[in-house]
């Protein structure tokens, strides 16, 4: 329902430059074309996995008892709000952070003492940090010096993984003559050169404006599967982990919240940080009054107060205190007419007033009051839908939405 | 009216400074030019066109031996104060790692700035003298059975004082290059696996290069022309050439002193160009 996934065409239209012709032949018979100059780079993808891991910067805990799984050759995105931890995370998996307590592992060896030049993993950084004193190739050599890989091998990896991200003609520039796009791909070909089997990236987009963002998050795609490795990516940006992953981590407070695909969080988010933190839902508070099923499935009546009762699909014991969360998008808003049938008693139906209108593209956002409570809520709604509902600001409303697409929260 | 006041204006605020610079920097230097090509006889200087004072100086083994010994100082106290600084900037820079002890730490190089230049230099000898402090350690712990002699109005002690005056010319320009470098090139160059000697080697020091060239341009040129130093810890034994134009001034030789003072200006240039050549250091500025 956002403007970016509204147009998959244009994403696709426009190709990067580089990538197109790798991506080509690339990506379906890495192991098979021995002449193949890419052939070579591929290398095995590792799993990543944390074991109770703790970390403490003397009384502040960052990280608390974090236990993860990333599958090899996923593409996996530590999600969360700055200082949830997921940077830490991420340093430590690479070695840049020691660990208090628990275990880090690379495929099946226990790394967590390893120096992060010991461990297969490859880092791309937030500003690139590429070095400004060097040329593009010697930016690029590093690694591999550092590694004393013989001059030979060095030239001809180099020069391959420069021509893979399309920039060899400029090997003897210094990065600050190349553009914010292009010192991206340096970065990334500096971090691949090493064939690392986990490839870490701290917010490689965030210095990149909006167009260039959208075009870069397709080639990191395609980079991922064309060298078939384990990427994690640390990203504050909810559309960017969506795009991206085949697994998002959503962190808060050093701890992880949910583990999922996107479309699983995007359906079902597990906590009401993690509904907040995704998206616009809207979320109710309240008590479990009763559980019951509805259409044979088992569900949660919640009373909240001001309200009155909300239906939701879960399971709970009876007087909890939990929560239910309804996206923007899946709800109705019909006038409060006389003669309007009343809704049937398990649909979840709360009186509201348009508070106000914003028109941004594709989606039209409503902002709703409940007048019983002050609360505010969120309606989104595909503009051209909108404009034929002729509804006004000040106009009072009724809600409604189903019990299954109400997520009962747990907290 | 109006718009040639805004025409002229940049050029009257720029007025006062261009006279500054003109009367006491181009004049006196253009006025040295001229006077170097002057005839003195011994009682009186005559206006004439003459390259004797230039042949008298390279002629002279006195004075050559004196340039040797200048750029002998130069040399040393430049090689101990990129010694000194190297390590102590990157001290501060690197390991403190809390702000406010970090500025604490530098003010306190600068401390020895709070009182004046001879002051710091005559307070060398009690310390050094033969009946100095470090003497009588010495004496008193038996290491020596007669006094040091070469501790004080010695190469030693002109170069001592001298590196004492102006090691924090190069300690701060230094540490400003590394406290601009960018601590995640360091964790990149380590995650690629560089040892901490190559992250100095390939990162920290390139990186520094501008610092050290600014505070070579500052150091090299304070100890070519420096005669106070000399006078004061060579104890009347040593020369530079700035104490040579020192003496000539004092025995009225001015033509002699001011084509000594051209030669200096110009191997001064030569050096600051020579280091500019090497290191871009426009970053900096």
């Amino acid at each position: 329902m956002n403007p970016d996934s509204a147009q998959p065409s244009r994403i696709v239209s426009s190709p990067p430059v580089s990538v197109r012709s790798a991506d080509a032949d690339g990506r379906a018979d890495a192991g098979q074309m021995p002449t193949d100059a890419r052939q070579g780079i591929v290398t095995e993808a590792a799993g990543v996995a944390l074991r109770s891991v703790t970390k403490k910067y003397g009384p502040v805990t960052a990280i608390e008892n974090v236990t993860l799984d990333i599958p090899a050759g996923a593409y996996c995105c530590l999600l969360g709000p700055s200082g949830c931890g997921k940077t830490t995370a991420l340093r430590m998996i690479a070695g840049h952070e020691a660990v208090t307590a628990g275990e880090v592992l690379i495929g099946d060896r226990v790394v967590t003492q390893l120096p992060p030049a010991k461990r297969n993993t490859a880092m791309m950084f937030q500003n690139y940090a590429l070095f400004p004193h060097k040329t593009i190739w010697q930016n690029v050599d590093f690694g591999l010096k550092m590694q004393r890989v013989s001059k030979a091998e060095r030239t001809q990896r180099v020069g391959e993984i420069l021509e893979l991200v399309g920039l060899s003609h400029t090997a003897d520039r210094k990065p600050n003559m190349l553009s914010g796009g292009q010192q991206q791909r340096i970065a990334l070909a500096r971090a691949l050169v090493t064939r690392p089997q986990v490839l870490m990236l701290d917010e490689p987009l965030s210095a990149l404006d909006e167009n260039l963002r959208v075009r870069m998050r397709g080639e990191l795609r395609k980079i991922q599967q064309q060298f078939k490795l384990t990427f994690i990516q640390v990203t504050h940006h909810v559309e960017e982990a969506f795009s991206l992953s085949d697994q998002v981590v959503v962190m808060n407070h050093g701890r992880i919240d949910q583990v999922a695909t996107p479309t699983e969080l995007f359906n079902a988010p597990a906590s009401q940080f993690v509904a907040k933190f995704i998206g616009d839902n809207n979320i109710f508070e309240g008590r479990v009054s009763r559980t019951c099923r509805i259409n044979g499935i088992e569900s949660v009546e919640l009373t909240v107060e001001g309200i009155g009762t909300l239906y939701c699909q879960g399971s709970a014991a009876l007087n909890a205190t939990a929560a239910c969360s309804v996206r923007p998008d899946l709800m109705q808003l019909d006038p409060v007419l006389e003669d309007l049938a009343a809704p049937s008693t398990e649909t979840n139906q709360v009186p509201v007033r348009v508070v106000d209108v914003e028109m941004t593209g594709y989606v039209t956002r409503v902002s709703l009051i409940v007048e019983a409570t002050g609360q505010t809520m969120l309606y989104k709604a595909r503009t051209t839908d909108w404009m034929g509902a002729g509804i006004s600001v000040g106009q009072p409303l009724r809600a409604t939405w189903s019990a299954e697409d109400c997520v009962f929260l747990p907290s | 009216m109006y718009k040639s006041w805004k025409v002229l204006q940049p050029y009257l605020l720029a007025t006062p400074q261009t006279l500054i610079f003109l009367m006491f920097l181009v004049f006196p230097i253009l006025m040295i030019f001229v006077v170097s090509f002057w005839q003195f006889n011994g009682y009186a200087m005559t206006p004439a066109f003459t390259f004797e004072n230039y042949v008298n100086i390279f002629s002279s083994q006195v004075s050559l031996a004196t340039y040797l010994n200048t750029f002998k100082y130069v040399t040393l106290v430049w090689g101990l104060c990129v010694a000194i600084a190297l390590p102590v900037s990157y001290y501060l820079a690197f390991c403190i790692k809390r702000e406010s002890i970090r500025v604490l730490l530098f003010l306190l190089c600068t401390i020895p700035f709070w009182t004046s230049n001879i002051i710091r230099m005559i307070s060398w000898i009690p310390l050094l003298g033969r009946e100095g402090l470090v003497n009588q350690a010495l004496l008193n712990l038996n290491l020596v059975q007669q006094p040091v002699e070469w501790l004080l109005y010695s190469d030693f002690a002109i170069v001592l004082g001298m590196v004492h005056l102006y090691n924090f010319f190069m300690i701060a320009p230094v540490f400003n290059s590394m406290m601009r470098i960018d601590r995640t090139l360091i964790t990149a160059a380590r995650d690629m696996g560089a040892s901490g000697f190559e992250v100095l080697k390939e990162i920290i020091l390139p990186l520094t290069a501008p610092g050290m060239a600014i505070g070579s341009i500052f150091v090299v040129t304070l100890t070519m022309g420096e005669y106070v130093t000399v006078r004061l810890m060579g104890g009347g034994q040593a020369a530079s050439i700035g104490k040579l134009i020192s003496t000539q001034i004092g025995s009225l030789q001015y033509p002699l002193a001011a084509a000594n003072a051209v030669i200096l200006l110009l191997f001064t240039l030569v050096m600051v160009t020579g280091i500019l050549r090497v290191v871009d250091i426009q970053k900096e500025l």
